[in-house]
């Protein structure tokens, strides 16, 4: 479904991504492990079109979308949950979820997401009258997650949705992922919690500076002995 | 006592232009942190463009008011397009000192085509002239208009703002230029969208201002430009109401220091009035002095 072959993004002199490639099929949940630093989030803001790589190619689909613009992407089927959330702050939570279906239409459709979203997250209906600034992180990650949910994507895209997050709401936030890949959404998640990462993904690569050092099936990486060494506490 | 409730009519009539001046600067400041000096020329344009409509064409005050908001509408966004649009991503100085640029280019390029003298509105007839008087009070049908003008045009842009597609892009933009990408809004359409709706309230200020005080030049819009960005920064740069309640403040001291004082020191009272919140609360009366958290 995503294709990225062999790019590589600079900023100024620094070369956050080199010959980066990665592949995520349909119907995958597939997660992207590194330190802080190693280019996690910048691969994904390339993939969603926030940045533009210096060469290297993606393909979505088999079509060629590198120099597509990031607001194409979304009418495309990509959805991207940045890192930090980056909910609008003075907005309320309906607000934030009726922007994520910016480019729809379909009224009655957006209507039955939205229910989707409500009956997912109980704690944003409660609150949709609320500015999402002053929501709880937790609060914000679901808002963030339910608003990437309301342009229907084909693809999400997940970058740390458990930082900052207590141990019992970081099962809570990986298991509605899991939840949505079940329900037909394909899924590309940045993790620096490798252990719970794996636990739901179907394959994962290990970035390190900037290039893509290991890659394998959840269970293969789970056993490998440097994942175990430098992400998983021994 | 009288005189005093003459002081604010006349102040609020004073400060409805100011405010929809003000607009115009915290709108786009809210969306791209620019101070656009070359506003208040907008406002001058609009002057002009009423001017012409109303002499030359000799067309009536309603339809001079949307031809001169439709005109300034489409510079606003050209001057969007030319002039800032290649340096989204320069210095903030590098957009501030064209913005000066900018701002001389459409003062002195206006002076070329018409003249750097004084011209004079059509007198006014029939209704628009019209006074009525309390005891020892006026208030004329102009200042009526002006405020009557002012309050349709402010209800107009919240209802854009609040419940429209474009004016909840606007908000998100102004909040998080990467997340409103992500939502698939345009981020450039809507940047010259808030171009547009900032200068043609700008241009409505300028006709309105023609009609009121009769007289405009080519530089009319310097001073009530940076009144406007005073009453901008009061209310709190980037929020909307605060341009209202700036535009107002600013309208009715200036108002009260001619009337009472001298109006030698009405622009000193208004500078002092920006010092005094850059030290005080810089964030304004609506802005909220905590940072955002991260
Ligand atoms: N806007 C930017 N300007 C300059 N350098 C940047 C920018 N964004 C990222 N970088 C650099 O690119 C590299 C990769 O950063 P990136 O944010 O992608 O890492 P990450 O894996 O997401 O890290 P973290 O786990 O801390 O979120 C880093 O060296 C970073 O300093
Ligand atoms: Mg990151």
């Amino acid at each position: 479904m995503l294709e990225i072959n062999n790019i590589n993004v600079h900023f100024g002199v620094i070369h956050a991504l080199k010959d980066v490639s990665l592949t995520v099929n349909e119907g995958e949940i597939v997660t992207l492990l590194g330190a802080n630093g190693a280019g996690k989030t910048t691969t994904l803001r390339t993939a969603s079109g926030l940045k533009k790589p210096t060469d290297g190619n993606i393909l979505l689909n088999g079509k060629d979308i590198t120099q597509t613009s990031a607001q194409e992407r979304v009418k495309m089927g990509i959805s991207h949950v940045p890192e930090g959330r980056r909910v609008f702050p003075a907005m309320t939570v309906l607000e934030n979820l009726e922007l994520g279906a910016y480019l729809r239409r379909d009224r009655a459709e957006i209507n039955k997401d939205l229910k989707m979203v409500y009956d997912r997250f109980p704690i944003l209906y409660d609150r949709k009258k609320q500015s999402a600034g002053t929501l709880s992180g937790g609060e914000q990650q679901m808002l963030a997650i339910g608003r990437a949910l309301m342009s229907r994507p084909k693809i999400l895209f997940l970058d740390e949705p458990s930082m900052g997050l207590a141990p019992l709401l970081v099962q809570e936030i990986f298991s509605i992922i899991k939840d949505i890949n079940e329900t037909g959404t394909t899924i590309l998640l940045v993790e620096q919690n490798a252990s719970m990462a794996l636990q739901i993904a179907h394959r994962a690569y290990v970035l390190e500076t900037g290039s893509i050092v290991l890659s394998g099936t959840g269970s293969e990486l789970m056993q490998s002995e440097d994942i175990r060494k430098a992400y998983l506490g021994g | 006592m009288e005189q005093l409730i003459q002081q604010i009519i006349n102040g609020i009539s004073l400060g409805s232009i100011y405010a929809l001046i003000a607009l115009g600067y915290t709108m786009v400041y809210g969306i791209i942190k620019l101070i656009n000096f070359a506003h208040g020329d907008i406002y001058m344009l609009g002057a002009y463009i009423g001017y012409f409509c109303m002499t030359t064409l000799k067309l009536g005050f309603l339809p001079s008011l949307i031809a001169a908001m439709l005109i300034c509408t489409l510079i606003g966004m050209a001057v969007e397009k030319i002039a800032y649009k290649p340096l989204r991503n320069a210095t903030r100085i590098a957009v501030l000192i064209t913005a000066i640029g900018v701002s001389l280019f459409i003062e002195y390029g206006t002076m070329f085509f018409v003249g750097a003298g004084v011209r004079t509105y059509p007198e006014i007839t029939g209704l628009l002239a019209k006074r009525f008087q309390f005891g020892s009070m006026v208030v004329s049908m102009q200042q009526i208009m002006i405020v009557a003008t002012t309050i349709v045009l402010m209800t107009i842009l919240q209802i854009i703002v609040r419940k429209t597609r474009i004016g909840k892009a606007m908000r998100a933009v102004s909040l998080d230029k990467d997340a409103a990408q992500l939502m698939g809004i345009n981020v450039n359409t809507t940047i010259s969208f808030t171009f547009a709706l900032g200068s043609a309230l700008a241009g409505a200020a300028g006709i309105l201002v023609g009609v009121y005080y009769n007289s405009i030049n080519p530089l009319m819009g310097v001073m009530p430009g940076l009144k406007a960005f005073v009453a901008a920064v009061l209310g709190g740069i980037g929020i909307i109401p605060g341009a209202m309640i700036g535009g107002y403040l600013i309208g009715i001291v200036e108002v009260f220091v001619s009337g009472y004082g001298s109006s030698m020191y009405r622009e000193a009272v208004v500078f002092a009035i920006l010092i005094l919140i850059l030290i005080v609360k810089p964030a304004g009366i609506l802005g909220k002095n905590i940072r955002e958290k991260v």
